[in-house]
């Protein structure tokens, strides 16, 4: 039978607040055991939670965003449960008045573009963290993550692979950062997956029952995944058997899921509005602030890259696909502006190749975007071949120095001397004489042999339009 | 609408709270008288009206995003059943 594979994703985005979104502790990360969780976060007897303005504003940017409904008046609700993380014995969320309600956003897979919509996006607080394997019969709790601002963003079961998912997952990740919303940090856990996988008979408009996966926490396990769980789910079924349903934990080393809790017993919530809580109000000022505030979106960005610059959408869509990337090249424009295309193949080409052969982030680049900057430059004012940049790149990348220093050093620059080129031009021709009687007959290709004889005789360095218009003249 | 002693139990249970058979028959009933108190508002026609979250008029005041909170951590920990390395421990839960 073909099956389709349904999926929502939930993403809970930290945000980047510097305290968390009912106390004034610090949300800093990686500090010592429970030096940052207060009374509040304790949920010791007579405190009482604040919400953080900061924490607010950056659900509206997100719902701004994805083009969402801001729900102006929200409301905190109590979600039950016992957890040794969880110190009140509910989490501060919202189920049925979240900031922010339904969105969309565009995803491309290939050539393809698709919208995946964006149910909503909700406030929540964070749970702190258990600790299983530092004492034997014991589980140690930290709870400086307690309190800690999610954003809980529910897509709309709108995606039909794991490639799907994975292409709306970075589109968020990318979009929280470029807002400013999220560090987007997946090792320390800032930003979080959990799909929810179910297939069905191709055609059929009924969804069929879903499992959740959990503890997903980079892109990579994020496909794994689903891929495993479309399997373990179509094994079940063609076996005659029922899929049900339940949460299941990502298992990387094995790389399996596997059923997490009898979570069935345990999933009545009994949620009820926070009364240590009242009624969110955003003003019409504070959204219009914050929409005046918004910083250029990716799409945005892309569009401007098309249209100023010239670039053609597949360029575009790379370059402002993470907030890094767009960053970098446009330090590199600021000398650039008439280099842009130049510039973006440099990124996308060279810079990129070497920055995947050795594993690093653009952000800890080695050449960085000034020092890459003027090496478009020295291409575009002909000081360089584009050739001969290259090499002047990897002597960059080695920490050799500037293009300037290299270019000087190794003296690279280019010969754009006419009298010096038309010399070795003469003598080549003079000395190939077949090849000569071939141009003339005719062979355009010929050409090609004797730019190669002149860049040999100048070691790559005679400017090459010069070069051409001096062989052409001098050969007619 | 009334509960039975089964969901009363449930309800016991998601709350981990023990009761034993009488304790449960009685919180039934005292529930169940409740919820007929409750129950003369279904006679009121509320299609048009808001859900209420709050008893209080007034809406939520925001807090500057400010850290201002001190570590107090071994004072707290002074009233932790358990303490190790800083954390709270608790019987092991593993999943």
């Amino acid at each position: 039978m073909q099956w389709e594979t349904v999926i929502g994703l939930e993403i809970h985005a930290q945000l980047s607040t510097k305290s968390k979104i009912f106390s004034a502790a610090s949300t800093k990360f990686g500090q010592e055991p429970n030096s940052q969780a207060c009374a509040v976060d304790l949920g010791l007897p007579g405190v009482l939670p604040v919400l953080n303005k900061e924490a607010v504003d950056k659900a509206i940017r997100f719902g701004l965003a994805v083009n969402a409904h801001i729900n102006q008046r929200n409301v905190f609700d109590r979600k039950n449960y016992f957890y040794p993380d969880l110190p009140k014995g509910y989490q501060i969320s919202q189920l049925d008045w979240p900031i922010v309600g339904e969105g969309e956003i565009e995803i491309s897979i290939g050539d393809e573009t698709k919208i995946i919509g964006v149910t909503r996006a909700h406030l929540e607080e964070d749970a702190g963290k258990s600790v299983h394997d530092m004492f034997d019969d014991y589980s140690a709790i930290d709870l400086n993550r307690a309190g800690t601002p999610l954003l809980e963003i529910v897509s709309e079961p709108d995606m039909r692979s794991a490639k799907e998912a994975v292409a709306y997952a970075k589109k968020i990740h990318a979009l929280v950062q470029y807002i400013g919303i999220c560090d987007g940090n997946m090792q320390e856990g800032s930003f979080r997956c959990d799909a929810n996988v179910s297939i069905r008979p191709m055609g059929q408009e009924k969804l069929g029952t879903r499992a959740e996966l959990k503890n997903i926490n980079s892109f990579k396990f994020l496909e794994k995944a689903i891929n495993l769980e479309v399997e373990r789910q179509q094994d079940i079924i063609e076996d005659g058997g029922e899929v049900v349903q339940e949460t299941r934990l990502y298992d990387a080393v094995k790389n399996e899921t596997r059923s997490m809790r009898s979570k069935e017993e345990a999933n009545d919530y009994r949620y009820f509005p926070d009364p240590d809580l009242l009624p969110v109000e955003i003003s019409d000022e504070m959204l219009e602030n914050i929409k005046s505030e918004l910083p250029e979106l990716p799409q945005e960005k892309k569009a401007r890259f098309i249209n100023d610059l010239g670039l053609n959408d597949y360029d575009a869509d790379v370059l402002t696909s993470q907030k890094s990337l767009a960053d970098y090249f446009e330090i590199m424009l600021e000398g650039n502006t008439s280099n842009a295309k130049l510039c973006a193949n440099w990124v996308m080409g060279e810079l990129s190749a070497s920055l995947n052969k050795n594993q690093i982030e653009i952000d800890n680049s080695p050449v960085s975007a000034q020092d890459l900057s003027l090496l478009i430059t020295r291409i575009g004012d002909d000081t360089i071949s584009g050739k001969i940049a290259k090499d002047v790149f990897k002597a960059i990348w080695d920490g050799e120095g500037s293009a300037d220093e290299i270019i000087d050093a190794k003296g690279l620059k280019q010969m754009t001397d006419t009298g010096a080129i038309e010399a070795i031009v003469d003598e080549i021709i003079a000395n190939n004489a077949p090849q000569v009687e071939q141009f003339k007959s005719g062979n355009e290709k010929i050409l090609g042999f004797f730019v190669g004889q002149a860049m040999k005789a100048t070691q790559g360095k005679a400017n090459p339009k010069l070069l051409n218009e001096l062989l052409r003249s001098k050969l007619s | 609408m009334s509960l039975t002693q089964d969901q009363v139990g449930q309800i016991a249970y998601l709350a981990r709270l023990s009761l034993s058979d009488e304790q449960l028959e009685s919180n039934t009933k005292d529930l169940n008288s409740i919820l007929g108190l409750a129950e003369q508002l279904a006679d009121i026609d509320t299609d048009d009206i808001e859900p209420m979250a709050h008893p209080l008029h007034m809406s939520q005041r925001l807090r500057e995003d400010v850290v201002n909170e001190q570590d107090q951590s071994e004072l707290f920990q002074t009233i932790a059943p358990k303490i190790g390395n800083k954390h709270y421990l608790v019987p092991t839960v593993i999943e």
